[in-house]
């Protein structure tokens, strides 16, 4: 470093512990704003995350293919087949982690007691399990046990507005290709939970072979859902199993599956930096506060050093350096507490007690902050850049001090 | 040689709606190696004189020469430039940088100046063995007497090498004991390393080390006499 660079660091460092009240006071502003930064953001992360992970793992996936008229009517009639030749390749490739063919069809399950209209979804347990669509919470009984498995898994809330419970027969109804009813019995043989109650009323789970002989659907399938490692990064990888897939199917990424999850996100990044500039702007009133008093205090000195030949660049550098180590201490600061705060509540936070109903949003009542890197670096960059640019005021007004007025200061 | 010319310089101040005259058509030269004492009571213009010749203040006409460099046109940029390499500077109230240590204050202006390292600690170390304060080096500003600190600000002057150190009532706030060592300090720099030395004071005793005594008064040159230099009366 410059020498005279060198002494205009040594004596930021120094000034800044003459009066150490005020810049412990102000360094703990900054580290709560950073702090604040963070884990709002992480808090934010997480419930989106939350809202699009849970939105995707019922069950849609990252990537979904199916035959084209599908979504329109999405009953047995319009199916595809399993993959295979170069689909079947390009699902076994990177960054694709999981995949899983289904069927998919709008069912009525009964009841000794009651009846109501479902969504049956014939699976392969192993994939679904590795998608991340099985439930995960099962309170009674097990799950499939595979594509032949007889049985039914149906929703904790679903047994209750049947009337029915783990062990007792139900019977599934629905349309086969030709338009006929196609039903058969089956034993409630696993009863789940599901972190949106909501999901709890609408799947009912059976094997995938099983639900293919009830409906005279032979191998044909109704979907395949596709996953990768990172939702947000879907648009990266998708074009290769759209190419695969061929013309005759229909590849749609999570994004355009759900375009209300989609916006969710682009609106959160956004509405993420805005937040941190709110709060920046806050804490800036008390570091410009600090810059200024330290300079007005030293007056003189500043005065003695233009006097001697320091060139105003040099006071001002000296003003921002200050700055800077106040941001960067406070950074330091806000950043570990951030990051450990996060991490130890990295299991949830319950807030089931203020905010009921949260499942209508997808939501589950436990919040999962998600820390992101991105989200560290952004406040740092907010911080710091805004930081400087708030210093320069006091920096410029004593760079631009008389020396001759400024010695006779007392 | 002259190490200052000042040819013709007026400088008015402004106080509400009166006009102080600081500086009234003063024409000056100060040869090399020279020790000038101005001398005059509150008010008579010669730290504004001082400020003129240490390109901290500029006139409102006139020209002032350090050397072969005309002050009174350079820009603010220049002008520090200017007075870090060639002018050291000791003042009234002492003025050192309370958070660095004597050493370090010495070694500012150096500092800024862009010496190395280790050059800076040895002429740092060795005006301040110069000045009395070996073995004081370590110290800060507050833990040394008022007669300390003004040598200290000495040795910053000069640890620099200027050509030339303007001293503005350098012995008001010291006492005889001390103020009769500063300026014993001064002649001695001046004899041994032909620093050019001017010095603004009202105190007789100081005027009594100058070889050229100036006086001033409302901005005005009233005398300029050569004389002999003698010790402070204690």
């Amino acid at each position: 470093m410059n020498a005279s660079w060198l002494v205009v660091a040594t004596l930021a460092w120094r000034n800044l512990w003459r009066n150490y009240r005020r810049t412990l006071i102000i360094l703990a502003t900054i580290t709560l704003g950073v702090w604040s930064m963070i884990f709002m953001s992480a808090l934010m992360r997480g419930m989106v995350d939350e809202i699009v992970r849970n939105g995707l793992e019922t069950l849609p996936g990252e990537v979904q293919v199916h035959a084209p008229a599908y979504r329109r009517d999405p009953s047995v009639v319009n199916s595809m087949a399993m993959p295979d030749g170069d689909f079947l390749q390009a699902l076994g490739e990177s960054p694709v982690v999981a995949w899983a063919a289904r069927v998919r069809v709008p069912a009525v399950i009964s009841s000794e007691r009651d009846s109501r209209g479902v969504v049956l979804l014939g699976v392969d347990p192993s994939a679904e399990s590795a998608l991340g669509s099985a439930p995960d919470n099962l309170v009674e009984g097990r799950f499939l046990l595979g594509v032949d498995d007889k049985g039914v898994v149906i929703g904790a809330s679903l047994a209750k507005r049947l009337e029915t419970s783990l062990g007792k027969r139900i019977v599934l109804m629905s349309q086969n290709p030709d338009n006929d009813v196609a039903d058969r019995g089956a034993r409630i043989v696993g009863i789940y939970k599901a972190r949106l109650p909501g999901t709890e009323d609408i799947y009912v789970y059976a094997g995938r072979a099983a639900t293919q002989k009830m409906l005279a659907m032979g191998e044909q399938i109704s979907e395949v859902a596709v996953t990768a490692d990172d939702y947000r990064a879907v648009q990266s990888w998708y074009p290769n199993i759209l190419e695969a897939a061929g013309d005759e199917l229909e590849v749609l990424p999570w994004t355009a599956l759900d375009t209300f999850l989609s916006s969710m996100l682009a609106v959160q990044d956004g509405f993420a930096l805005v937040f941190m500039v709110v709060v920046f702007l806050a804490l800036s009133f008390g570091l410009v506060n600090t810059l200024v008093m330290a300079v007005f205090e030293r007056v003189r000195e500043i005065g003695l050093m233009l006097a001697l030949g320091m060139k105003p660049a040099l006071i001002i550098g000296q003003v921002l350096v200050e700055s800077l180590y106040l941001l960067g201490l406070g950074l330091a600061a806000g950043n570990i507490i951030a990051y450990v705060s996060i991490r130890a509540l990295e299991n949830g936070i319950d807030i089931s007690s203020v905010a009921q109903g949260m499942e209508m949003m997808s939501m589950s009542p436990v919040l999962y902050p998600a820390l992101r890197f991105s989200d560290m670096l952004m406040s740092t960059a907010v911080v710091i850049v805004l930081g400087l640019a708030a210093s320069l005021l006091p920096a410029w007004k004593a760079s631009r001090l008389d020396p001759v007025k400024a010695l006779t200061k007392t | 040689m002259s190490a200052i010319i000042c040819k013709e310089l007026c400088k008015t101040f402004h106080q509400g709606e009166q006009v102080i005259t600081g500086l009234d058509h003063v024409s000056i030269e100060i040869k090399k190696g020279s020790f000038t004492c101005l001398s005059g009571p509150s008010g008579s213009g010669k730290t504004t004189l001082l400020n003129a010749m240490g390109g901290l203040d500029t006139p409102d006409s006139g020209e002032i020469w350090v050397g072969d460099t005309r002050l009174d046109t350079l820009a603010r940029g220049a002008l520090a430039d200017m007075r870090l390499h060639n002018i050291g500077f000791v003042f009234q109230a002492y003025n050192l940088i309370p958070v660095l240590s004597a050493r370090e204050n010495v070694e500012f202006v150096m500092q800024v100046q862009g010496v190395a390292k280790g050059e800076r600690r040895r002429r740092s170390d060795e005006v301040l063995a110069e000045v009395g304060l070996q073995g004081m080096e370590d110290r800060l500003p507050s833990q040394l007497s008022g007669g300390q600190q003004q040598r200290v600000a000495v040795a910053r002057a000069i640890a620099s090498k200027p050509k030339l150190v303007l001293a503005d009532e350098p012995t008001a706030n010291l006492d005889s004991k001390s103020a009769a060592e500063l300026m014993a300090l001064f002649e001695s720099l001046n004899e041994q390393h032909g620093i050019t030395f001017v010095i603004a004071t009202h105190d007789v005793r100081v005027m009594g080390y100058a070889r050229r005594l100036i006086s001033m008064r409302d901005g005005l040159i009233i005398s300029d006499e050569a004389q002999q230099s003698h010790s402070m009366v204690v």
